[in-house]
């Protein structure tokens, strides 16, 4: 057990602290996608290496050997600093690693580069209103034309459609192979004629997710990921890793604490919540399993120094973390009773209505991203050893 | 930076489970449970040569001199085993007790005879964490009055007993006065004993005095005691998990239902975080001491919670075979169920947790 990340990570440690005390006054306050601010944050983050980091320079990253420990620290500072760590969202967590595992050199240089700057905003077309949990038997279509593949279909949750420049999705290209084998990924524009945005709006009355339409969409056949059939595996090269991003650890503590701080300083019957022992209890409570849930972080961030599998000890906190911040949001509420309902703009709002809001979007959490029930197949299955569910019996034909 | 246990802790861990395995099959343990034989004896002699007893004593006393996480390696294999050994008592409550509170010369005396496996000292410290009904000790001029309700181990030589005042004070079985009264629980795995004291010798251990070498010494208890919990729950989702491989039913294995996966699922999810908490909470004794006592009492009452819903779910899924005495599964049950309440219960602890940081 040594839980120092050694003395030569603290000169970078250092280093980092510099640059955010002198750069702080130029960082965004708010995410915007659009923002020049923010685009011009991202730069400067790039240049310094805080951002794209490990991205090879040829592509616009800043060509860093990946270091684990490094990139823990830039994310530890920030986040004390409470600054933000530049551009995120699925094109840059999701495609630009896809592309540089699988695309074609060509890919490579035309997408990679304006991805990291923010000038291609990306989203991610894979849920189907018929192929949720069950993605492999997605039926968005796309049949080659002469040079172009033709889309016909409909995603559903794609979060960001509405803002995105592209899509990086997933269509049935082989009708008649089995269904994993079937699939193709590809790259298109969202201004392409044919598409048709609806914006879905959530329990959270945000319009968060967006319904995309095709019709006829054309696509020119070179804006594909991998071979024809292998979308699938193109698609899995990188989803593992966003399961575990859903559950940061660090996020949970610093909601923990304010939750510690609403506490002491909320009143009921003129004393204050944690005043009183059985709210005092689950407090305490939550408090053991914030504090499991960031040292099995310490323990998966120890396997992959390593470069050793974590096993169940990683398969488990999508699911863990998840369940965890939703009940833990809730239990604020319970702390303020009627004030933990106020929702929207009004002076009693306590937090700007954020316990309300994280308590939503982290069910929206448990749902999404694999269901709490598809990771207990996950963990029981290549965790435990047990045997998958027996295909269903497919209804005859009439 | 090394999350984990060393390769010296694996080794110990293997070399520990691999004499358990030999020595500690269930067979024996329901032998020890039924006072059928003593095999007790047999296994605490077998792990005192492992160098099991002399874990935590300092070198200079004959002993390894290691730390609460080999203590907490070697309490997990106990627990996988739900193996009889005085080694939360003995091994690491009495030690700890003569090392953070034992003179120069108590030390000398006791520490190496505990080391070499000669000595057992049982450990009466239920009424520290929260006296039931009218039991509590007073100590003046050397002797010892009143009860002592819940002493662990009761086959001990001698016991470590915590006074009203927190003062920790050694007294030996044959003392004057002194009634060890065996009591029947539900887990026969660990043997409890009323302690009854009328005018009795004792030794104080004279570091005692301010009641925080007795806070100290349960600090580590509840670790170990975790560890303990942990191994025990982590056999009953292994025992769940095998048994659903092989038990069919409707022609299929049970283990392809996901009913029954999703149990397992659940078990695991709460095992993984409940490891890494034990890992840390025995690290921070050792090496991140502002954080020791809050780490103690959340793991206790974390693994207890961990522990009662594992053993409740591994149960079920073995259906009711689960239930019965013939499987045996019931001694994990119970050794959980009893790590939960010794030590401190899980809402008794917590509010210990509120209290280390001002909240209560």
């Amino acid at each position: 057990m040594d839980l120092s990340y050694g003395p030569e990570y603290d000169d970078f440690r250092q280093e980092v602290r510099s640059f955010i005390a002198k750069h702080k006054h130029l960082a965004p306050a708010q995410q915007g996608v659009r923002s020049p601010r923010v685009k011009e944050w991202q730069q400067l983050l790039i240049q310094h290496g805080y951002a794209a980091r490990t991205i090879p320079t040829e592509y616009g990253g800043y060509g860093a050997e990946p270091d684990i420990l490094k990139g823990r620290i830039i994310g530890e500072e920030f986040a004390a600093g409470q600054v933000s760590t530049g551009l995120s969202g699925q094109g840059i967590s999701m495609l630009v690693p896809t592309l540089l595992e699988l695309g074609s050199e060509a890919q490579k240089q035309e997408f990679i580069r304006p991805t990291l700057t923010g000038e291609f905003v990306w989203c991610q077309g894979y849920s189907e209103p018929n192929a949720g949990s069950d993605l492999a038997s997605l039926r968005t279509s796309a049949v080659l034309d002469g040079d172009d593949w033709v889309i016909n279909g409909s995603k559903i949750w794609t979060s960001t459609a509405h803002l995105a420049d592209w899509m990086f999705c997933l269509v049935r290209t082989e009708p008649d192979a089995p269904k994993h084998q079937g699939i193709s990924f590809l790259l298109l524009r969202m201004d392409t004629p044919g598409i048709e945005i609806r914006p879905l709006v959530d329990m959270t009355m945000q319009p968060n997710f967006n319904e995309v339409f095709f019709t006829d969409v054309r696509v020119p056949k070179e804006q594909i990921v991998g071979h024809r059939g292998e979308g699938w595996r193109v698609a899995n090269a990188v989803l593992g890793h966003e399961r575990e991003s859903l559950g940061d650890p660090n996020a949970s503590l610093s909601r923990l604490n304010r939750l510690i701080h609403l506490m002491q300083t909320e009143t009921v019957d003129g004393a204050r919540p944690m005043d009183n022992p059985a709210l005092r209890d689950r407090l305490m409570k939550f408090q053991a399993r914030v504090m499991a849930m960031r040292f099995n972080d310490l323990r998966i961030l120890s396997a992959r120094l390593n470069g050793a599998d974590a096993g169940l000890a990683r398969m488990i906190t999508k699911l863990q973390a998840t369940e965890l911040r939703h009940e833990l949001e809730g239990f604020a509420i319970d702390v303020m009773g009627e004030f933990g309902l106020l929702y929207g703009k009004h002076p009693h709002v306590r937090d700007q209505g954020s316990w309300q809001n994280q308590y939503m979007y982290f069910l929206g959490l448990i749902i999404g991203g694999g269901t709490s029930q598809i990771q207990k197949n996950i963990i029981s299955e290549r965790g435990l050893g047990m045997p998958r569910e027996p295909k269903a019996i497919v209804k005859a034909e009439a | 930076m090394e999350f984990g246990l060393s390769e010296e802790q694996t080794l110990l861990q293997e070399t520990i489970n691999r004499f358990l395995d030999d020595n500690a099959k269930l067979d024996r343990v329901r032998k020890y449970a039924d006072d059928a034989e003593d095999v007790g004896a047999d296994i605490w002699a077998g792990l005192a040569e492992l160098g099991v007893a002399a874990l935590l004593v300092p070198e200079a006393h004959g002993g390894i001199g290691l730390k609460t996480l080999d203590a907490a390696v070697v309490a997990e294999c106990l627990g996988a085993h739900v193996a009889p050994a005085p080694f939360l008592t003995t091994a690491v409550l009495a030690v700890t007790a003569l090392r953070t509170a034992g003179d120069t010369a108590q030390q000398a005396q006791w520490l190496p005879r505990i080391a070499d496996g000669s000595l057992r000292i049982g450990a009466a410290l239920a009424e520290a964490c929260g006296a039931r009904g009218a039991a509590g000790v007073t100590a003046a001029n050397g002797k010892l009055a009143g009860t002592s309700l819940f002493a662990l181990d009761a086959d001990a030589d001698m016991f470590l007993v915590a006074d009203g005042e927190r003062r920790l004070h050694i007294v030996a079985r044959g003392a004057a006065g002194l009634g060890v009264n065996p009591l029947p629980h539900v887990d026969r795995t660990q043997r409890m004993a009323e302690l009854t004291f009328d005018s009795t010798p004792a030794e104080l251990l004279p570091g005692s005095a301010d009641g925080e070498a007795c806070r100290a010494v349960i600090d580590v208890g509840r670790v170990v005691q975790a560890a303990d919990t942990l191994g025990a729950a982590q056999n009953m989702l292994d025992q769940a998990v095998d048994y659903a491989k092989q038990r069919e039913q409707f022609n299929r294995v049970i283990a392809s239902f996901q009913a029954v996966k999703h149990l397992c699922a659940e078990m695991a999810a709460a095992i993984e975080p409940s490891r890494a908490l034990v890992w840390y909470a025995a690290h921070a004794l050792d090496e991140v001491p502002e954080e020791g006592r809050l780490t103690a009492c959340h793991v206790k009452a974390h693994l207890a919670e961990t522990g009662e819903f594992v053993a409740r779910t591994a149960t079920v899924v073995h259906g009711g075979m689960g239930f019965t005495d013939l499987l045996g599964l019931h001694y994990w049950f119970k050794r959980i169920g009893f790590n939960r309440q010794t030590l401190g219960g899980p809402e008794r602890v917590r509010e210990e947790a509120a209290r280390v940081q001002g909240f209560a």
